[in-house]
């Protein structure tokens, strides 16, 4: 009797104390790996040129500096050759915006109707959706630069390409195949009509696949760099990954603060929509609330 | 006037599966009709085709004495409680409830009204500015309920409300519907699985069966006086016992398997047609209540497999050497069913149902004589399953 009653405690204890350490190093070295980047780039940004490069002391600086912000709104508010870092951002939350807002609209009710619509040709719409999901934007790049070549150094060339997308039609047709079709047919029944029932009764239930599209598109868009690279060409309608580009080119000797600091101010409109939209990005609410 | 009347109506799919076969059906004002049926014998098509959610084949639907086959589900005028109530999520109680009203663009203070009136029969007063995900099952059903009373229309749809319900509050909620649409007293088209949901609810109930009426009639004579073989195995619950079984050559004995009872005169009296029958094989349909373990008169013998104590009655299953009536449900002929049970060693002989006192004194195993009412005995023809009256 008396032995058991030490033993089992005792075994107790090592269960508790059994940490997986090994397991938690290797999490611990892979999130270095995966973080570290993203400190460096946001602490780099406020070292000097000669500090951002210092080996190991760089990741833990003496003192920190707004220079290299301040050079780079110098730079760029005032000469006309480059453009203005005002404009840069302007561009790019043009173009965003008319992907964004664009492919909201149009592939919304591109997967709602595949998702929910009888037609002749269903299947092979569908399956044209897939295919073209795992077509990358590379491939047809030179095709669309000549169909779209008549438009070069606009806004809205920019944009066009990605408004539709199958990635995100398919996103939106998988979402709408979940909905209960009850809630349709309830509305339908209770007198409205198919425009309503979208507007109405789907788009509020469908808020985490509309954020999802949102925030994927987004960041595509906004750090696209191969398309407004080839049809772009004037300062004035340069987005900012193309000006962050042309920062290195112009520099005789590249200022690594000042590029740090750039690539702060082109990660931080991304981190700010991320941060608004996640919560609906995660959240299914739609199924909950209608299963008994 | 607000009848609902089905006239030849049938539902072929493009992939030429015909689910409904020519139904002939009226709902009377005020009525309430429960169709009911095994799972995918159409009754839920059935009740989409009245709301104007599937289209109509061929035939016609009149509700309050107009043609709705061209109609909308809207414009239709009818109330539809789902399955899972399709309330909508993002919507509160009260704003559910009113969404028909505001799409009918009834002034404000009428959708107030009514859906004042409407929570206070429902209990729902409390309720009415949260979210149909935070409540319960039962809350939820009677939301979906108001939703439908609140715009006062032609007719009642029920596609299976309480089957997501536990079941104690179906039973409780069987009550409430019925009070509900006794006190709107619409024509109501309910649609179940569930053959005790139909009888204790319905008016009349109609048996559908693969996409074919069976019957439509009140609970007590779809159980009294079945029209076929199906409507009686379906309709009571332990179901029918059905066996096989021969006239003898003079019509005054039934053998069932090694065992005979005696046909008195006077079952001739009651059904003539079943004369025809003598000195041929027939189904013999006996109840479970109507085998008993003690009383007079003739007794089948049989060994008892299982007993179910439900406290008020015990259910005993046995078996005979007899060879039970397998009604195919769907997918799959009576003989493919039957081979299926012939496998299965456990249920092989014991198929037999008797619902006897409780604290009878029966043994699993014990050899047991029960005594058949063969006065309350069914008869069916043994190829068209059509009762023999």
């Amino acid at each position: 009797m008396a032995v058991t009653s030490t033993v089992a405690p005792l075994r107790r204890r090592r269960s508790r104390r059994s940490v997986p350490w090994g397991a938690y190093s290797l999490l611990a070295v892979f999130t270095i790996l995966f973080l570290f980047p993203v400190y460096y780039l946001i602490i780099g940004s406020f070292e000097t040129p000669s500090e951002a490069l210092n080996g190991i002391q760089a990741a833990a600086p003496t003192h920190l500096t707004l220079a290299n912000y301040h050079s780079l709104s110098q730079e760029f508010f005032s000469s006309t050759i480059t453009g203005s870092l005002r404009g840069f951002y302007t561009v790019s939350t043009l173009v965003s915006l008319i992907v964004v807002a664009g492919g909201l609209v149009v592939n919304s009710l591109a997967g709602y109707a595949l998702a929910r619509m009888k037609f002749r040709g269903h299947r092979t719409l569908l399956l044209l959706v897939i295919v073209l999901v795992i077509i990358p934007f590379q491939a047809i790049a030179v095709p669309l630069y000549y169909m779209l070549s008549g438009m070069r150094n606009t806004v809205v060339v920019q944009a066009l390409p990605f408004i539709g997308s199958a990635f995100s039609i398919y996103l939106f047709y998988t979402f709408f195949l979940n909905l209960p079709p009850q809630l349709e047919e309830a509305a339908r029944i209770d007198g409205a009509g198919p425009w309503r029932t979208f507007l109405q009764i789907i788009l509020p239930n469908a808020k985490p696949a509309f954020a999802s599209v949102a925030i994927l598109s987004f960041i595509q868009i906004w750090s696209s760099y191969l398309w407004p690279l080839m049809m772009t060409s004037q300062p004035n309608v340069y987005p900012l990954s193309i000006a962050i580009g042309n920062l290195v080119k112009q520099q005789s000797t590249p200022n690594y603060g000042e590029m740090f600091a750039f690539g702060v101010l082109l990660v931080v409109p991304m981190a700010a929509f991320f941060l608004v939209f996640q919560r609906w990005f995660i959240r299914s609410v739609a199924s909950l609330a209608v299963k008994g | 006037m607000s009848e609902i009347i089905l006239r030849d109506v049938s539902k072929t799919y493009d992939n030429g599966y015909q689910a409904i076969h020519q139904i002939d059906l009226t709902v009377r004002e005020g009525e309430f009709m429960v169709v009911v049926g095994p799972s995918g014998c159409g009754k839920s098509t059935l009740l989409r085709m009245v709301a104007g959610l599937e289209t109509v084949s061929d035939g016609e639907i009149s509700i309050g004495g107009e043609v709705v086959n061209d109609f909308t589900p809207g414009e239709r005028d009818l109330a539809m409680v789902f399955q899972n109530y399709a309330l909508y999520p993002h919507m509160t109680v009260e704003k559910n409830i009113a969404y028909s009203l505001r799409l009918r663009k009834l002034s404000g203070q009428e959708i107030q009204r009514r859906v004042t009136e409407a929570a206070e029969i429902l209990s729902l007063t409390d309720y009415l500015k949260q979210r149909p995900g935070r409540l319960s099952g039962g809350q939820r059903q009677r939301v979906a309920m108001g939703r439908a009373i609140v715009r006062e229309p032609k007719a009642f749809l029920m596609d299976e409300p309480l089957s997501n319900l536990d079941a104690k509050l179906r039973v409780q909620m069987r009550s409430e519907i019925l009070q509900i649409q006794r006190r709107v007293g619409v024509a109501t088209l309910y649609v179940t699985h569930d053959q005790v949901e139909a009888m204790t609810m319905g008016d009349r109930v109609t048996v559908l069966r693969a996409g074919v009426l069976q019957q439509v009639d009140t609970a007590q004579t779809l159980y009294d006086r079945p029209h076929n073989v199906f409507v009686a195995s379906f309709v009571g619950s332990p179901s029918m016992n059905l066996l096989y079984a021969t006239l003898n050559g003079d019509g005054t004995r039934l053998q069932v398997g090694s065992q005979s009872l005696a046909v008195s005169a006077e079952t001739f009296v009651r059904r003539p047609t079943l004369r025809a029958y003598v000195g041929r094989e027939v189904i013999v349909g006996i109840r479970p209540e109507d085998l008993t373990l003690e009383g007079a008169g003739e007794t089948l013998v049989g060994r008892i497999g299982h007993i179910e104590a439900l406290g008020s009655e015990l259910i005993v299953h046995f078996g005979l050497d007899a060879r039970n009536y397998v009604v195919e449900d769907k997918g799959g002929s009576a003989e493919e069913v039957e081979e299926l049970l012939e496998e299965t060693a456990l249920t092989q002989h014991v198929r037999n149902v008797a619902r006897v006192a409780p604290r009878s004194s029966v043994t699993t195993g014990d050899a047991v004589p029960f005594h058949v009412s063969m006065e309350r005995a069914h008869f069916f023809d043994l190829s068209t399953g059509e009762s023999i009256w």
